[in-house]
């Protein structure tokens, strides 16, 4: 199946709302929310850092793909905690709902387990919102 | 289909090189980024495996300029062209605007060729699309392989194996030498935005 997710103006600022209060304004760096295409939908950033956010998106579903591929050929539906620590930055990946995904870029100022909540937050208020 | 965001006025645009290995899928990619520079601001991501073989995909964003009053944003995908990596020509597909299909020349690849072709319009089925509905450009590479006395197929061959049906435009190419590398991407380029000229209206 395509998706044909398609957001109007209104669904995008009220989008970029809930990133902000939940996210950005909590310490996190950069949000990406995007679809298994690669597409950008809505990207913040607290305006330290320019990533080139196409590119990760782009892998990201990629990644994403080989993950979920991963979790089929051992018997699970999906793996639920999808991160990348380094040693400055670290990636998270949230489902928000089948075909969209939430990137967390977030340094070691933030925790994880503060970051997951938050994130759980902020998807629970976007999923109301499709 | 194409990513439009309406507050931004902005629009994402998902082109897919597709075709055997070892074709010029990433050569063309190669080649467009190193002379389209200035307008490309993101450096080109490739995900290779030992032995310089395309692993993921190739992935090459760049703008384009404005239509509608919206901001056109293309974004150039490579497939691994391997058959055991089917998955992940799968993957990249999603979503796909519009297709490059990057034919090679060489009269022993004639086989490939066609099972790549065949391939496509099965992965393509699977996300319910229709090969004949969906902007196609036919790229036929390595015609300069003539020169160093390499056999390789006519036009007319290639044409009848692979475009019989589908009628799409098609390009004798070297994306080695470069030759007809822009002319197919601006092709396509065009096709896919006419496609989409409707949804900005």
């Amino acid at each position: 199946m395509d998706f044909t997710i398609e957001f109007d103006k209104q669904q995008i600022e009220s989008i970029e709302n809930i990133l902000q209060e939940e996210l950005i304004d909590m310490g996190v760096q950069s949000v990406i929310l995007m679809d298994l295409a690669g597409n950008v939908i809505v990207n913040l950033d607290s305006g330290d850092k320019g990533h080139d956010v196409f590119s990760l998106a782009a892998l990201a579903a990629g990644n994403y793909g080989a993950v979920s591929a991963m979790a089929n050929i051992i018997g699970e539906q999906e793996f639920s905690l999808l991160f990348h620590k380094g040693e400055e930055e670290s990636i998270h990946f949230s489902k928000v709902v089948e075909d969209l995904l939430l990137l967390t870029i977030f340094n070691k100022d933030v925790s994880l387990g503060f970051l997951r909540l938050k994130v759980a937050e902020a998807i629970k208020r976007i999923q109301k919102l499709l | 289909m194409a990513l439009i965001n309406p507050k931004k006025k902005e629009v994402q645009v998902k082109i897919v090189y597709y075709g055997p290995g070892r074709g010029g899928k990433t050569t063309n990619l190669e080649y467009i980024n190193q002379h389209f520079k200035k307008r490309i601001q993101n450096e080109m991501v490739t995900v290779k495996t030992y032995g310089d073989r395309t692993l993921f995909f190739d992935f090459l964003p760049f703008d384009i300029g404005e239509i509608k009053g919206h901001s056109i944003k293309v974004q150039l995908y490579t497939v691994p062209g391997q058959v055991k990596y089917n998955a992940t020509r799968r993957l990249v597909l999603r979503g796909v605007d519009g297709l490059v299909f990057v034919a090679d020349s060489m009269d022993l690849r004639r086989e490939m060729n066609i099972r790549s072709l065949q391939n496509l319009k099965e992965n393509l089925e699977t996300f319910n699309k229709n090969i004949f509905n969906i902007p196609l450009v036919i790229q036929y590479n390595k015609r300069d392989l003539e020169e160093e006395g390499i056999p390789i197929l006519s036009v007319d061959t290639l044409e009848k194996d692979l475009n019989n049906r589908l009628k799409a435009p098609y390009f004798e190419a070297s994306a080695v030498k470069g030759d007809n590398v822009a002319a197919t991407m601006k092709k396509i380029i065009a096709l896919t935005v006419t496609s989409l000229r409707k949804k900005l209206e």
